[in-house]
């Protein structure tokens, strides 16, 4: 099957005003993502109101990934030595390529050829069913809506529901054209109730569990005392992958790793409630090493850098690698809901992509993605670590501003420095934003800009730098979104 | 980019030259002004209110056996899987087949019975949340996973507030399943349905003797 090519940033994927345009003609996709997120908003807010100390509990989160962070080094050595402890295995993978070589090298090892796979948005960031596939090994998705996504050679368009982009009729379809070609067919007379349509999906699957012996995992947290890891979800899927296969490889980003066991109740406090508005989720699955005559004979864990270092060197940006995937912001972004996923082009969609995806990569489409918002701040206020989005874009904005200046003759890199000053008015702001269009496209050889000074220095030292984007977000959002007035476009 | 070990904490260790050299992980503060628990007096009450809202069937009883029994009829079980070391007497002789996971039962056993009784080493009252940790009454992961109907039998006084009461009472050296609920997925459209891998049935007997169950 031809499956579009995952990587942090979907190549061929238009820049985000292009993208976000078609999404916007698209009122199927924007009617499901309305209910969607509409519907996740209330069940949020409902189970988060439900405490008191919901504040408390954020602050304590924010604080714990700050701490983190700070001392990442020590965290990750530690983490390491209980890993080894427990019987596990450590693996540092510095960016995609190697971890791919990595756990394809593990499962080859293995004399397998097919593996399943618990939802990871780590093992999607670095493409590894490709690299897998290319290795001749297939990589089942076990999560019903990565299946769908899967099945169709689709992209995910949403952290914690990626096929919501897909109505019930065309899953039914979909499972009745495809699912034969991946294993156990759809049942004959399949409806298009999601009840009929989750019972094939645990048909088509239970097979595969049952025979699996290779499983690939993400990892929600990890505890450098104790060195137990954590995945939760709701389907079940997770339990099958995590307890049935004779090898478990784990990747997860160096990021995820929390100093102890106990930190967890806090985040086993804020992550169901923030991301599916529950007071616990259906699963949560938690292991140390493995467990003789229980579960996985061996244990990989595979340590992932893929940017994530480069992210960390930014004091300002490095909060949002606090991330812990609850898909809240998402949900709450006047700009998510009408354009999707999807147009984001990459992984990490909404908000957190904003500022995560070109940090992590700095290149491609991402040069428009810190611009994809209107910094209304509904995304910091729902975001459980307390992650300050609009700071970061703001931020990454001035960085995009700075970096024109020392290549710019002086009368603009004055107008630039003028402009980088005035980044917190929206008004003042779209000004600039479109004098940095203008004054890149100048610049621009070939479409593309070289090596970047200053802090974007490290972004492009391998790569050349996409010219700016020639339209701004704000601007396109002005000029495309009818109904939308000028004053609310500006908030 | 170089991989290996010391290369990326090298790399962690230059991009955070802005943290002063002698700062120690416990110099960054962590407000621990949270509640310990969210839960008020009737903490059993509690656990079995929120256990119900996910959709599990919840009773409480004094008389294990006879509310285990009258649920394995109810559901018609033909045959059971259980764990060493659930309390003698909790399951009398009745008209299903008892499997035993000694010898370690195949996955294809596992997957045709029809359903499985356990105990859980606590309860989570805020969360309606059972915690495994495969210990006695509970068995390997697997035997609690695969069958379609989960019978899980709390004393209650394993029965706890909160989640940060109970993260403190668990072995992490375990392994741990937390269980809130059925298995669900809102996937398709975000239409809530019930069972998707895991046991789709999910029921639940509250043991009310204020003792922990004979071993
Ligand atoms: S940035 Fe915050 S709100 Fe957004 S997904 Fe991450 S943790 Fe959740």
């Amino acid at each position: 099957m031809n499956t579009p090519h995952d990587s942090v940033v979907w190549l061929g994927v238009p820049a985000f005003p292009e993208a976000a345009r078609s999404a916007l003609a698209d009122t199927r996709l924007r009617a499901n993502l309305r209910k969607a997120t509409g519907t996740i908003r209330e069940k949020r807010l409902a189970a988060t109101g439900e405490l008191d100390d919901w504040e408390e509990l954020r602050a304590a989160g924010a604080a714990i990934k700050r701490r983190v962070l700070r001392h990442l080094d020590r965290y990750l050595e530690q983490l390491e030595e209980s890993v080894l402890r427990a019987g596990g295995t450590v693996h540092w993978a510095a960016d995609a390529a190697e971890a791919n070589r990595i756990v394809t090298g593990l499962v080859t090892a293995t004399g397998e050829r097919e593996v399943v796979k618990v939802k990871s948005m780590a093992t999607q960031e670095i493409g590894l069913n490709e690299a897998l596939a290319a290795a001749g090994i297939s990589a089942c998705e076990t999560d019903l809506a990565e299946l769908i996504v899967q099945l169709a050679g689709d992209r995910p368009s949403h952290i914690l529901v990626p096929a919501i982009h897909r109505g019930r009729a065309e899953i039914r379809e979909l499972f009745r054209r495809r699912m034969g070609d991946r294993g156990r067919p759809a049942p004959h007379g399949l409806s298009d109730d999601p009840a009929d349509l989750a019972e094939a999906a645990r048909l088509h699957l239970r097979d595969k569990f049952l025979r699996a012996k290779v499983a690939v995992s993400g990892a929600n947290f990890a505890c450098a005392d104790t060195g137990t890891i954590g995945v939760v979800e709701s389907e079940g899927n997770g339990r099958m992958c995590l307890t049935l296969p004779d090898t478990l490889i784990t990747v997860m980003g160096i990021e995820k790793v929390l100093p102890s066991f106990a930190d967890l109740e806090v985040f086993l406090q804020l992550l169901p409630r923030s991301s599916t508005g529950e007071r616990m989720n259906p699963y949560t699955s938690m292991w140390t090493g493995p467990v003789a005559g229980d579960g996985p004979r061996s244990f990989h864990l595979v340590l992932l850098d893929n940017g994530r270092t480069a992210t960390l060197s930014d004091p300002v940006g490095r909060q949002a690698l606090a991330c812990i995937r609850c898909s809240a912001c998402l949900n709450v972004c006047p700009v998510y809901e009408r354009t999707g996923g999807h147009a984001y082009g990459s992984v990490y969609p909404g908000p957190i992509g904003a500022v995560l995806t070109p940090q992590l990569m700095g290149v491609g489409q991402a040069s428009s993605l810190p611009f994809a918002s209107t910094l209304c701040g509904a995304c910091y206020d729902a975001c459980p670590v307390k992650i300050d989005i609009p700071e970061v874009l703001v931020h990454l904005r001035a960085a995009e501003v700075d970096a024109g200046r020392g290549v710019l003759p002086k009368p603009e890199a004055l107008a630039m420095k003028a402009a980088a000053g005035l980044l917190g008015s929206p008004r003042r702001l779209a000004a600039a934003q479109r004098a940095v269009a203008m004054t890149g496209r100048v610049l621009a050889r070939r479409g593309s800009i070289g090596r970047l000074p200053g802090p974007l220095a490290r972004w492009s030292a391998t790569r050349d730098t996409p010219a700016p984007p020639p339209e701004s977000f704000r601007a396109w959002w002005r000029r495309t979104h009818t109904g939308t007035s000028a004053a609310e476009a500006d908030r | 980019m170089s991989g290996g070990r010391s290369a990326m904490l090298r790399r962690v260790r230059a991009a955070l030259a802005d943290v002063p050299a002698d700062e120690r992980p416990d110099d960054v503060p962590v407000p621990r002004t949270y509640r310990r628990s969210h839960a008020g007096e009737d903490v059993v009450g509690l656990f079995a209110d929120r256990l119900a809202d996910y959709g599990a069937h919840v009773s409480r009883t004094s008389d294990p056996a006879t509310a285990i029994a009258a649920a394995v009829t109810r559901r018609s079980v033909g045959s059971l899987i259980v764990p060493d070391g659930l309390p003698i007497g909790w399951l009398r002789p009745g008209p299903w087949r008892v499997l035993r996971d000694d010898p370690p039962l195949p996955v294809a056993a596992l997957d045709g019975a029809s359903g499985v009784l356990s105990t859980a080493v606590a309860g989570i009252a805020v969360t309606g949340t059972l915690v495994l940790d495969a210990g006695p009454g509970q068995g390997r992961r697997a035997l609690t996973l695969l069958p379609d109907y989960h019978l899980c039998v709390v004393p209650a006084a394993r029965i706890v507030g909160d989640v940060p009461e109970v993260l403190a009472r668990l072995a992490p050296d375990a392994p741990l399943t937390f269980v809130s609920g059925p298995s669900a997925t809102s996937d398709i459209e975000l239409d809530r349905v019930e069972g998707v891998h895991g046991p789709r049935v999910l029921e639940v007997i509250i043991v009310d003797d204020g003792k922990e169950p004979p071993a």
